[in-house]
């Protein structure tokens, strides 16, 4: 088993997964007396996706080359990802504007490693931007 | 009401100025979007929903299509300047469409592809018009167990959206399938898949997912990287742009082919404008008297692949408006669009919404003949949106989809979902497991639960519904039949070369 091999770790996710869908299912009714029951739908396709996946791990394990990931370009990417959940709860503590802005400026600086004062003048003017185009202009509540 | 009527009323719909507004500013945005690589059609009507919610119905949808048909104009502009395709149907474009920009043609290819989308456009509109109301007439006859099949048809055609790995298209519309099914059963008081979390108890929103999967999720992709591309230099004058007369002899049968085989593919759910564009390439160049010029800059080269994916927006609206069946990822948001807003696509939808359907054919009308305007002068303006900075536009797509978000829920808890989300559609891009099935999934879910679970209680239990009535059967078979083209060799080659 390959670390990077990403097929078989995605695989072994979605068994999880349908395990759980398929575990949930069982304890809802299968038929009632008017017909099919809440667990019905959910335990047919969590059957049909734990097979898939399951078939989709035998694949990787037979005949799947390790697939190589990307780690810089995915580094970036979780980067911001995680810049984002830091920035809704910034939008609970501080509000949107605050929030939005410092997203922003991580972007800009950190991501582009473009000057802080450009950097600046663009989380500024887009946080500005969306307090004067959504409330002030379109009345639509920011977070 | 005749088509005739229909459209006369349409076009009362459409010509009030408030419609006009909103289909110049879709075709508008749908162009500029077009012409950004990486930010597709269904990542910005899924960050717009929300802000329709404040429009009315007719105009929301016209703006809406507006961007839909509008990305096909400009996804040309950046295949014939950076090489670079501003949506996966301008893939084929890059052919010949760059080698023509080398060759310091630039304006004629753009000139070309803005007029093929117009006829094209134009034919596929037509064709919407004189297909969908008596398609709509069959399919009422239609009671759960065809809709049941109908659904299941649909999703079927997830094998034709699929990338590289049928399973992984499989695997991604059944999580689809699972996150429509979060939340309380419709038919009893259990509440299904909720964590114990009181806000999941009325399910995730469409619009979550959408703009999670979509516009997060491609904006993280975007992030990898902060390489931004040269794009190749477009001629200034409206002389410059318009092709020769012998360009245009040359793309006759371009067009014609485009036009239909656009629309055809566009009709069939889940053969998308990629295929459409691909096929009517290959089509062009099999008749061609010069084939050996495809690839190096043949005006037909651009012309027909164009032509096919714009005319494949009219043909990709008859099953949506008509049978309730999205064949694409942006048909999906479009359809959530109509049920957000309260209406039912299928059957009943056109005799229903006469003012909609008929009004949004009419703005198709005036949509591309505003496109064919704003692209063949305006296209150096279009242009100058590639020079926009990725830490400008980036974290501007971020804001936006954050508060179309709560602009739905007020729930900053759906905020944190759509953060989840974009960081779900991140992964399965980078694994390579396909969007548009899970969105499809996610759409036809509900109501494919809800039509099985409803002929269930018709039949008693007996599953042999489904079987025994012609419509069914007949549905039933065909999906099985397409779920099995990935087992024939040259239909799974076809697939796999029109996907490259």
């Amino acid at each position: 088993m390959k670390a990077r091999n990403a097929d078989l770790w995605s695989g072994l996710a979605l068994v999880a997964l349908a395990a759980y869908v398929v575990v949930q299912a069982s304890g809802w009714d299968y038929s009632g007396p008017d017909g099919p029951g809440a667990g019905f739908f959910p335990l047919w396709y969590g059957i049909v996706m734990l097979v898939l996946a399951a078939a989709l791990v035998a694949s990787s394990l037979l005949h799947g080359e390790p697939k190589r990931v990307d780690w810089r370009g995915a580094g970036r990417a979780l980067a911001v990802s995680a810049a984002l959940a830091v920035s809704v709860l910034l939008f609970k503590l501080a509000g949107f504007v605050v929030g939005f802005a410092a997203l922003a400026f991580f972007i800009v600086s950190v991501m582009y490693r473009r000057p802080w004062p450009l950097a600046a003048a663009v989380a500024i003017g887009l946080a500005g931007g969306f307090y004067l185009v959504f409330p002030l202009l379109l009345g639509v509540n920011l977070p | 009401m005749d088509i005739l009527t229909g459209l006369m009323h349409g076009f009362a719909v459409a010509l009030q100025p408030a419609n006009l507004l909103w289909c110049f500013v879709g075709v508008l945005l749908g162009t500029v979007v077009g012409v950004m690589p990486g930010l597709g059609p269904p990542a910005t009507i899924a960050m717009l929903l929300p802000l329709t919610f404040l429009m009315n119905p007719a105009g929301a949808m016209i703006m809406l299509a507006g961007i839909y048909y509008g990305a096909k104009y400009g996804g040309s502009t950046t295949s014939i300047l950076l090489n670079v395709p501003g949506e996966s149907a301008s893939v084929v474009t890059c052919l010949d469409g760059y080698a023509m920009a080398r060759k310091g043609r630039a304006g004629a290819a753009l000139g070309i592809a803005a007029i093929a989308s117009f006829v094209a456009g134009t034919v596929g509109v037509v064709g919407l018009m004189l297909v969908a109301p008596p398609l709509a007439k069959v399919a009422l006859a239609f009671s759960a167990p065809e809709y049941f099949s109908l659904m299941a048809l649909g999703l079927a055609m997830v094998v034709l959206l699929a990338g590289r790995s049928m399973l992984k298209a499989l695997l991604a519309m059944l999580v689809g399938l699972w996150i429509s099914g979060i939340g309380t059963d419709p038919f009893s008081t259990t509440s299904r898949f909720t964590f114990g979390r009181l806000e999941l108890l009325s399910g995730i929103d469409f619009v979550v997912v959408a703009i999670g999967v979509f516009a997060l999720g491609e904006v993280l992709a975007c992030m990898e990287t902060r390489a931004e591309g040269q794009a190749l230099p477009v001629p200034r004058g409206l002389r410059n742009l318009l092709p020769t007369v012998q360009d245009l002899k040359d793309c006759r049968f371009a067009f014609v082919n485009g036009s239909v085989l656009g629309f055809l593919i566009g009709v069939l759910p889940g053969a998308g404008s990629t295929i459409a564009s691909f096929i009517s390439y290959g089509v062009e160049k099999a008749v061609s008297r010069r084939p050996e010029e495809f690839g190096k800059g043949a005006v037909e080269g651009v012309a027909a692949p164009e032509g096919a994916n714009n005319s494949e927006t009219g043909g990709a609206l008859v099953p949506l408006l008509t049978l309730g069946i999205p064949g694409s990822g942006t048909t999906a948001v479009l359809l959530a669009a109509l049920v957000l807003w309260g209406f039912k696509p299928g059957p009943l939808f056109i005799s229903e919404n006469p003012g909609l359907f008929w009004g949004l054919v009419a703005s198709m009308y005036i949509g591309n003949v505003m496109l064919l305007v704003l692209n063949l002068p305006l296209v150096p303006l279009f242009a100058q949106v590639l020079r926009t900075p990725g830490y400008v536009l980036y974290p501007l797509i971020l804001g936006i989809s954050i508060v179309g978000v709560y602009s739905v829920s007020g729930s900053l808890f759906d905020v944190s979902l759509v953060v989840a989300f974009g960081l779900l559609g991140y992964v399965m891009r980078k694994l390579d497991y396909p969007a548009a099935p899970l969105i499809l999934g996610l759409v036809l879910g509900g109501g494919m639960e809800r039509a099985l679970r409803q002929s269930l209680m018709m039949s008693q239990g007996d599953l042999a519904i489904l079987v025994t009535r012609p419509i069914c059967a007949a549905l039933l078979a065909a999906a099985v039949l397409i779920l099995f083209v990935p087992l024939f060799n040259k239909l799974n080659a076809w697939r796999l070369q029109a996907l490259e």
